[in-house]
């Protein structure tokens, strides 16, 4: 099935609100915990970096019996360096926002860990896409 | 113990099915059928959301009365931290405590007392790595079961730490009056899910508890037994942190444990573990979670109102005591608190177990809820129009539940009636 958000860019009070309505759909489908919890982490990490960094964009969510991809497509500044945004530690925020907690450079990491594969496309400028999918079964590609 | 034992039942006799409850309940376990409430068994988690709002008393907890203290030869009283919040603070502990034991009891126990001894083991439990973070408490028994219903990827977050209600039961069973024949140890209780702690309990195989009296069926003997009190007998030991238990806030201050977060009310509780879910909780080491707004003293078997109990327990907590002085000593170590059981989750929530049959029906689902008036109103029975949909899709309801569908459907037959009557077969002569 597929499922379709806007991701609004302006309240944050409303993060999370797209990766809220996934897991709900998750655990009526019965998927693993462990699973759901991993689709979720990467998911609600991409919808906030999309949040804070590129104002908001759309979420789109196919689900499978082998697995749930999800992609994540902003209108925002893009990523200059998306190695180096991968790399556990990376922030773009100042030393003086990360003494307070901010930044803590964990988001491509935390979503890498936790799904089975990453992809991250981003033209300066143009936008960032961010594909994450989670497989359901063993061994599935 | 097979199938699922609950302390939440219903009166039929009262329930007039007005639907008050369905909504309010956190796992949408309430249907309204034939015009009662049905409690759907599998997802009860004795909360006692429903006894909280119900108008008209139906919903109600199916504690042991009084008297059940008969059946047993040496009866002890082991009162919850809030029974000190239900009297005034110039009623003593000792006094409270001897009040109640005039009601029947050889011996009583304080729980708040075992809260200090579980603060203990809590906090040292904290500091070992090999314990996942942040910590959830396992005091309170409805949040422990909301998270096997709703967030079963939380489980392992869970303490896997007696409660003080049972570890009171224990020190009295196994300790103190392990000579005892026929021992009875009576829980006094705010709250219908710690009666299922009893009587099924989570963290091991068998309580050591024989059963829970509701603390308000209490309350106008024990009031009345304290009014002619002269000289209270000495049998409060608790700190002043182990009575706080009773409230919000209470266990994370007791067990200082840095890095704390309180939630009360049920609704706020998930609103939390959604959060833990995200992974959003990463500066958070120990979760205090209570299902009831306020904490124990919250308790829908609770007699006094739980923002004045509330009060009563901080006061009682910073009165500056004697700590545990006089208190009897016992050497418990961290086998004496450790589960018995593994906590499994309880997995009700899936439209199927299979995942692409539940596909199907979640599509299903989506649609049927787009042809409902999403007015969440309750008179088909169902908490709201999207768990309709999902009621139907499982087989246990039908659209026509709705009153808007079902009026549509009806205009529909009207209007194909009103067409109907105006063809007239050949053989009738048109009247003038």
């Amino acid at each position: 099935m597929n499922l379709h958000y806007d991701v609004p860019g302006d309240d944050y009070a409303l993060a999370g609100a797209a990766s809220a309505e996934v897991k709900k759909n998750l655990k009526l489908l019965g998927i693993p915990p462990e699973l759901i919890r991993k689709a979720i982490i990467a998911m609600y990490e991409a919808e906030i970096n999309m949040i804070i960094h590129a104002g908001g964009g759309k979420a789109d969510v196919t689900i499978t019996p082998e697995s749930v991809r999800i992609a994540m497509k902003d209108e925002g500044p893009g990523i200059a360096d998306i190695d180096l945004a991968m790399r556990e530690g990376y922030s773009t925020a100042s030393d003086e926002a990360r003494g307070m907690g901010f930044g803590s450079g964990m988001g491509f990491s935390n979503m890498k860990r936790n799904s089975d594969s990453l992809s991250v496309i981003s033209l300066p400028g143009e936008g960032t896409l961010v594909e994450i999918r989670i497989d359901l079964k063993e061994g599935s590609p | 113990m097979n199938g699922y034992f609950h302390s939440v039942a219903l009166r039929e006799d009262k329930c007039r099915g007005c639907t008050s409850c369905i909504s309010t309940c956190p796992t949408e376990a309430i249907r309204v059928r034939k015009g009662k409430a049905r409690i759907i068994l599998e997802r009860c988690i004795d909360c006692g959301e429903c006894i909280r709002v119900c108008p008209s008393q139906a919903k109600i907890a199916d504690t042991d009365p009084l008297k059940a203290i008969r059946d047993f030869d040496y009866r002890v009283a082991v009162p919850a931290p809030s029974l000190y919040g239900q009297f005034k603070v110039s009623f003593s502990p000792d006094h409270i405590l001897t009040a109640l034991k005039k009601l029947g009891f050889d011996d009583v126990f304080e729980v708040a007392l075992a809260a200090d001894y579980v603060a203990r083991e809590l906090r040292e439990y904290a500091v070992s790595s090999e314990h996942l973070k942040p910590l959830i408490s396992s005091s309170c028994p409805a949040v422990v079961r909301l998270i096997q219903v709703r967030f079963p990827s939380l489980l392992n977050h869970v303490a896997k730490i007696k409660s003080p209600m049972e570890t009171a039961g224990r020190i009295v069973r196994n300790l103190i009056h392990r000579d005892k024949r026929n021992l009875g140890i009576f829980f006094i209780t705010p709250c219908p899910a710690k009666r299922t702690s009893i009587k099924a309990s989570l963290s091991v195989e068998e309580s050591a508890l024989s059963g829970a009296i509701a603390l308000r069926d209490i309350y106008v003997p024990l009031r009345n037994a304290m009014t002619g009190l002269q000289r209270p007998e000495r049998l409060a030991f608790a700190s002043g942190a182990g009575i706080g238990w009773a409230g919000s806030d209470g266990e994370a201050f007791s067990a200082g444990i840095a890095g704390t977060l309180t939630v009360d009310g049920i609704h706020r509780v998930i609103g939390v573990l959604e959060c833990l879910e995200n992974g959003s909780l990463k500066e958070v080491n120990f979760i205090e979670a209570m299902a009831c707004p306020g904490g124990c003293v919250g308790g829908p078997l609770n007699a006094e109102n739980p923002s004045l109990a509330r009060s009563r327990i901080r006061n009682r907590a910073e009165t500056p005591g004697g700590g545990n002085a006089g208190a009897p000593r016992f050497s418990l170590d961290s086998g004496f608190f450790a589960w018995e059981k593994t906590l499994l989750s309880r997995p009700v929530m899936p439209l199927s177990d299979n995942v692409s049959n539940a596909l199907e029906r979640l599509q299903e689902a989506d649609s049927i809820t787009a042809k409902l008036p999403g007015l969440d109103c309750g008179s088909c029975g169902s908490p709201s129009c999207r768990t309709l949909a999902e009621d139907i899709v499982r087989g246990t309801a039908e659209d026509t539940d709705c009153i808007f569908v079902l009026r549509e459907r009806i205009r529909r037959l009207t209007m194909e009636m009103v067409e109907l009557e105006e063809k007239l077969p050949p053989s009738i002569a048109p009247r003038s």
